[in-house]
């Protein structure tokens, strides 16, 4: 796949992950930081990189920044290691690094991401790297950053508790459909870049180390292993995840994956599909053999 | 020596002139043509065209070669001589689902009837000089085009083949009732060339001042509502680029003329969730079409137009007033420009305010007494 595409790029003129080794430390540094103080957005000197900004630069200098000769390094959007964006960053980490790359989520050690955690649980020695577009949880109700700067100083929420509560009054339910805000280890809220609310729960306690990185914003934040991190919900309105009730996907026949719907396009018509196609790959290959796969 | 009083402002606007020919010419390097400007300076010809509100590729690269490139001032340029011009007919409703497409992507869904197509798009290429364009030449230009052209085979009946058609993404949200169809009006359209602005201004008015709006104004109005001054949440339900046919009713009053086909940019933004007539919640629509391949200006035309459907307006992008009157590229820059001009009258009777105050006040050389 690589090297045939962009004849343009002499990779020995540039660096091992293209930025340069005092960036790359600077950018250790303020992840440090951040798995210092979960859930804090600690700001961040973002580089131009030769992919624009607000497409996953905020990821990619995280990756950039970690990635070792040994690291295997997987790449999804969206769930999809095949998607075009995915592909392309893929192809720019390859060019730059020389490092190996895969589909299968358990022999990655970093995993970039855009909007989606993999289905599998990760494990102690993986790092989930989010490409972040919006970092500010408050700006929904608040767009000037030094006012919700404040806000997260002070612990002052109530803001957003308010617009919760109006949104149930409005709508009869809150209608955020991703990026959910959730408090991490009691302190912060967070906004946990645009996945769907199926994988809030996977943030909870995990096993790996989850690394945010907002380019465009400049801000990269952290949720360490082993972190509380709970969705906002009420007493009497709580937290629920996507239902997919009496839906399976319609190539390995899972039940219990986050499911996205395409149009058919000979017939028109709808039919599901998981959206993490490493898991569902997986489980078709094991279901062709005969045995269970989780 | 005494004061001189400027004179003689015809002569220095003559040499001016002059000199403006002459810095386009002095570098002596073999001249622009019009065909090369249309032909590599595509998207320069597009945004002109679009922003002088004239669909003409010769004019605009005129334009662009007269102004060296400075693209507002091309954009005046057509726009000017399109006021030189009678408009004479209203074109039929332009029907996008006929589009000769070269590019079509949905964000919205994974898979599509007829498929993502990615076309010519520089999304995936990283940003990088390619140094190899810099000597570039005849030769291996035409080398390239015949190895892409064998390596996609272009056959030779391609022309008998139908166009594939492909239709919207939207139409099948609709049909689910998940979204709230645009009415359709029976008033005659709001013709902005014909009439001044005013508020309310009805959407047709709104698209056609987004249509022609200066790319960057848009953008800059469009991203402040998606990054914090504005509640739209935009998802490209489908992005098109091609060909369409551009029909008029046939002068004599019977039947239709089909006068050509033109290319255009069309988005089409799945936004918020609202309560429609019945009190159902439903997504709702922004849409944006220009003139030529202009991905930027089409989609942010769509989030201004939606943002601008606000019911409470807080955000500028939400305020038509704001919007409307401050994304025209020509009219913007004129006045922008125009500061150039003397000011020495005004300026007098401000200089001979602020002394009277200074003095009123016991004020004296800035210092207070």
């Amino acid at each position: 796949m690589e090297n045939k595409v962009n004849v343009y790029l002499n990779t020995s003129r540039y660096n091992f992950g293209f930025l340069n080794e005092e960036i790359k430390k600077e950018i250790r540094r303020k992840i440090l930081k951040a798995v210092a103080i979960p859930g804090y957005q600690v700001p961040f000197a973002s580089q131009e990189l030769p992919i624009a900004k607000g497409w996953g630069t905020g990821g990619l200098q995280i990756t950039f920044s970690l990635v070792g000769r040994d690291d295997i390094v997987k790449i999804i959007d969206q769930g999809c290691d095949e998607s075009v964006n995915a592909v392309n960053l893929k192809r720019l980490i390859v060019k730059t690094t020389g490092v190996k790359v895969t589909t299968d989520t358990y022999q990655a050690t970093i995993i970039q991401t855009r909007h989606r955690i993999p289905e599998i649980e990760l494990n102690e020695n993986q790092i989930l790297v989010f490409q972040v577009p919006i970092p500010e949880p408050l700006r929904i109700i608040e767009p000037s950053e030094i006012e919700t700067r404040r806000m997260h100083a002070e612990m002052d929420y109530g803001k957003m508790w308010v617009y919760l509560y109006e949104d149930i009054i409005k709508w009869g339910d809150i209608t955020i459909g991703y990026r959910y805000p959730v408090l991490v280890n009691n302190r912060y809220i967070m906004d946990p870049s645009p996945i769907p609310r199926w994988d809030i729960p996977k943030l909870n306690m995990a096993k790996a180390l989850f690394l945010f990185g907002a380019g465009r914003e400049k801000r990269i934040y952290a949720v360490p292993p082993y972190t509380k991190v709970k969705p906002l919900e009420f007493e009497d309105y709580k937290f629920h995840v996507e239902n997919f009730n009496g839906k399976k996907c319609s190539r390995c026949g899972s039940s219990n994956s986050f499911l996205v719907e395409y149009y058919n396009r000979e017939t028109g018509e709808k039919t599901w599909v998981c959206s993490d196609t490493s898991y569902c790959t997986m489980r078709l290959k094991h279901k062709l053999s005969g045995d269970e796969y989780e | 020596m005494g004061y001189v009083a400027v004179k003689g402002g015809i002569e220095a606007i003559e040499n001016a002139e002059k000199l403006v020919h002459f810095y386009r010419l002095k570098g002596g390097s073999p001249l622009l043509q019009i065909q090369q400007i249309v032909d590599q300076l595509r998207f320069a010809v597009d945004k002109v065209m679009g922003e002088g509100a004239l669909y003409c590729p010769e004019y605009a690269a005129l334009a662009i070669k007269q102004t060296e490139g400075d693209l507002i001032e091309a954009s005046f340029l057509l726009r000017s001589y399109r006021s030189t011009l009678s408009r004479k007919y209203y074109s039929l409703p332009i029907d996008t689902s006929k589009m000769r497409i070269i590019r079509r992507i949905s964000a919205a869904f994974r898979d599509i009837p007829g498929g993502q197509i990615l076309g010519p798009t520089r999304d995936y290429t990283t940003r990088l000089l390619e140094f190899d364009l810099m000597n570039e030449d005849t030769g291996s230009a035409s080398k390239y085009i015949e190895e892409l052209l064998n390596q996609i085979k272009i056959k030779n009946d391609f022309q008998d083949s139908a166009i594939p058609s492909f239709p919207k993404i939207v139409e099948y949200l609709k049909r689910e009732g998940l979204l709230i169809g645009s009415k359709k009006s029976d008033s005659q359209i709001f013709d902005i060339t014909k009439e001044a602005l005013k508020f309310p201004c009805p959407r047709s008015g709104r698209l056609q001042i987004l249509a022609r709006g200066e790319t960057g104004g848009l953008l800059a109005l469009a991203y402040s509502s998606m990054r914090g001054f504005g509640d739209i949440h935009p998802t490209i339900g489908e992005l098109r680029v091609g060909y369409v046919p551009l029909i008029i009713p046939h002068p004599g009053g019977k039947g239709t003329l089909y006068l050509g086909e033109i290319m255009v940019t069309e988005a089409e933004i799945i936004a918020s969730v609202k309560k429609d007539d019945e009190s159902v919640p439903k997504f709702t629509l922004g849409y944006g079409l220009c003139f030529g391949h202009n991905e930027l200006k089409a989609i942010c035309m769509a989030v201004l137009d939606r943002s601008m459907m606000s019911e409470n307006p807080k955000n500028p992008a939400e305020n038509q007033e704001f919007v409307l009157y401050h994304i025209d590229g020509i009219e913007l820059s004129g006045f922008a420009l125009h500061y150039k001009l003397p000011h020495y009258v005004t300026f007098q009777a401000e200089l001979d305010r602020l002394r009277a105050l200074q003095q009123e006040g016991g004020f004296k050389n800035g210092e207070q007494s």
